[in-house]
């Protein structure tokens, strides 16, 4: 008996030990923006995704294997972001990526791991066409397409006929959330009457924002980051903005930054966002105490977009019922979960299928709400 | 809508030359591209974010102290990175490559320690009343930038030449081995333009962190770009030549913004930049070098 067990051993030790500790864990990457000036949004998604992965890893997947999660830094810059795809599957040996974090690094990104048939899961990529790279890549933020028809919406609701539209031509989410702005505006009938650009990292819009107050629109449409949004509400106030002109935010401005840096400026804007941490369902009730658990601040919509994804990978991992990459992308294009973002599902397309979840917010006194 | 632009275009203008002053100065006395100028800047921001936010000091308080951080900073990564270099007479490219690191590395580290977010200062820090005259608006914060810029102007012009240390720079400026020779202790002169331009920067960095109400580490990296046009275009070292250019530069920018297209305002800033490189290649106000033979 005992010499049974220690050829058993042996032979184990010899033919199955290195897989065998290999597969111990269940190896996934992902890519996003942790330093450098956009690194806002990267760690956000990182606690978002560490959260889940506490979550998941309760169970584990497979039968109680672990998902090792490695994180990889790109900077915000493509040729990073593509270095750490090639590590990611060249030495860590994932089955899938999750990331990266702007639609700019996932067209440089996508063709690389879809070439190399690992499923890309982009969780704050909204752009046009990202999904178009290929097969292998997936999305779980609801493109702006879906999410700016719903906001138009509302704002025509109070009256708005005329809008501007301002917006970052210097980065590809901007300028895909210009185009979607755009799009929505002319298939709701409104009148643009003014289409006015600036750098993502300009700091001054006065010359914009004055020939368009000439112009006295109903509305103003702002697709840009965070930042830049800001910045275009504080000089607009400057500039003798009031409450007369609606302000609509872009996805960029779904944010609960807008409020500290903009403060009292960005009183009365509107935005359509995915997820909201008012949300008063138990699910995301629980998500949103947990992460104040674990970082002592609020999530925002990038990090519940991203606790969801991982968990959306791994029940795609399960079904597929292998660490298989290609086993794994079918497996993702059954996915029928619910999650903090509400119910969720993939297109053929490996878009989000709903729009569902979609909530209006307007900012007062530094605080997003549900508008009424 | 003309008038309007026009107050626009002086008022960032201001904020270009209130940037560019303190890098000119370098630049033309020690005759060192140093790209660790746009820290300072940040540093400065910073400095002024705690003491006013944590400190609870007032901004009046706060913006002699921030400045004056901003010198020191600037003192030890002169001694620091570049001294050493004076002493061997690298070649400028070594000095160049030195700060370009260096200021990689310092914002790097700052967005490590104070994390990448941006941040304000306190509301109702300064009063945010808007001045508005048949129509035309300006801000109290940007009347605070296009004031302290004039004022430093007229400042520097005043120390670099009615004071013993406007002409013991001076002279460094037109030759560091000539002025050694005569007695000037030029590290000691280094160190004070440093000092001098740091505090100038940090200055600006508060200014113009309260005026767009975000701070961050990368803040000066941004502004970096405009100050190399506004101390190219002004001449090398030219005090009054930076006041200019920076106005010209604001307004060049906001006009094509406002009338032609906002897509092209860079495009033609910089386009001028390489004309008047090409007609008068000391800029617009410097004379053409004539030492170094």
């Amino acid at each position: 008996m005992m010499r049974r067990c220690f050829v058993v051993l042996a032979a184990a030790l010899t033919f199955g030990a290195g897989p065998a500790l290999a597969e111990d864990t269940v190896p996934v990457g992902a890519i996003e923006i942790l330093s450098g000036p956009s690194a806002a949004y990267g760690i956000a998604i990182r606690a978002g995704l560490e959260l889940a992965l506490d979550e998941v890893n309760v169970h584990g997947v497979l039968g109680g294997r672990k998902i090792a999660l490695t994180i990889e830094d790109s900077a915000g810059l493509k040729d990073q972001a593509i270095n750490a795809a090639r590590k990611l599957i060249g030495r860590d040996k994932v089955i899938a990526i999750i990331g990266p974090t702007l639609s700019n690094e996932m067209f440089a990104v996508g063709p690389v791991t879809n070439e190399r048939r690992i499923p890309t899961v982009g969780t704050s990529t909204t752009a046009v066409g990202v999904t178009a790279i290929g097969p292998f890549i997936f999305r779980t933020s609801l493109p702006e397409a879906d999410v700016i028809p719903v906001t138009l919406k509302k704002a025509m609701s109070r009256g708005v006929k005329t809008i501007a539209l301002v917006y970052a031509n210097d980065d590809v989410f901007s300028k895909s959330g210009f185009d979607v702005m755009k799009a929505a505006a002319e298939k709701a009938g409104l009148n643009i009457v003014a289409i006015e650009s600036f750098g993502s990292k300009d700091t001054d819009f006065s010359a914009q924002l004055t020939k368009i107050k000439a112009l006295k629109p109903d509305a103003v449409g702002i697709s840009a980051l965070v930042e830049p949004t800001s910045g275009v509400l504080l000089q607009a106030r400057q500039l003798g903005f009031g409450s007369e002109t609606l302000f609509i935010g872009g996805n960029g401005a779904n944010s609960p930054k807008l409020g500290e840096i903009a403060g009292a400026a960005a009183d009365g804007l509107i935005v359509g966002s995915p997820w909201f941490i008012g949300k008063p369902d138990p699910a995301n009730q629980q998500f949103v105490a947990d992460f104040r658990k674990k970082y002592s601040k609020d999530p925002d919509q990038f990090a519940a977009q991203a606790f969801d994804a991982l968990r959306i990978v791994a029940a795609a991992i399960n079904r597929a019922g292998a660490a298989d990459p290609v086993k794994l992308r079918e497996a993702l294009t059954q996915t029928t979960f619910s999650g903090v973002t509400g119910p969720f599902a993939f297109t053929a397309g490996r878009d989000p299928a709903s729009a569902a979840g979609v909530v209006v917010l307007v900012m007062q006194g530094g605080k997003f709400g549900i508008a009424p | 809508m003309l008038a309007q632009q026009l107050i626009n275009g002086v008022l960032l203008g201001a904020s270009y030359a209130l940037f560019a002053l303190g890098f000119t100065l370098m630049f033309g006395v020690l005759r060192v591209i140093n790209l660790t100028y746009g820290f300072y800047f940040s540093a400065g921001a910073f400095a002024a974010l705690f003491l006013t936010r944590d400190a609870g000091l007032g901004i009046w308080a706060a913006l002699p102290l921030a400045a004056v951080t901003a010198g020191l900073i600037a003192v030890a990564l002169d001694w620091l990175l570049l001294a050493p270099l004076r002493r061997k007479r690298a070649p400028e490219l070594a000095s160049l490559m030195v700060t370009l690191g260096g200021v990689l590395a310092l914002y790097s580290a700052a967005t490590a320690i104070l994390g990448p977010d941006i941040r304000r200062l306190p509301p109702g820090l300064v009063d945010g009343t808007v001045f508005e005259l048949a129509g035309l608006r300006v801000a109290t914060p940007q009347l605070f930038i296009l004031v302290a810029s004039f004022v430093l102007v007229g400042a520097l012009v005043w120390l670099l030449n009615f004071t013993r240390l406007g002409l013991a720079i001076r002279a460094m400026a037109e030759n560091p081995d000539a002025a050694g020779l005569m007695g000037i202790d030029t590290g000691r002169t280094a160190a004070l333009v440093s000092f001098v331009a740091g505090c100038l920067a940090g200055a600006g960095g508060v200014l113009i962190g309260l005026n767009f109400n975000a701070i961050h580490p990368y803040m000066g990296e941004s502004m970096m770009l405009r100050g190399f046009v506004v101390v190219i275009v002004g001449g090398l070292g030219d005090i009054r030549g930076a006041l200019i250019a920076g106005l010209a530069l604001g307004v060049v920018e906001v006009l094509t913004a406002g009338y032609v297209d906002s897509g092209l305002k860079e495009a033609v800033a910089f386009a001028i930049l390489v004309a008047v490189l090409w007609t008068r290649p000391s800029g617009l106000f410097g004379r053409p070098a004539l030492r170094r033979a």
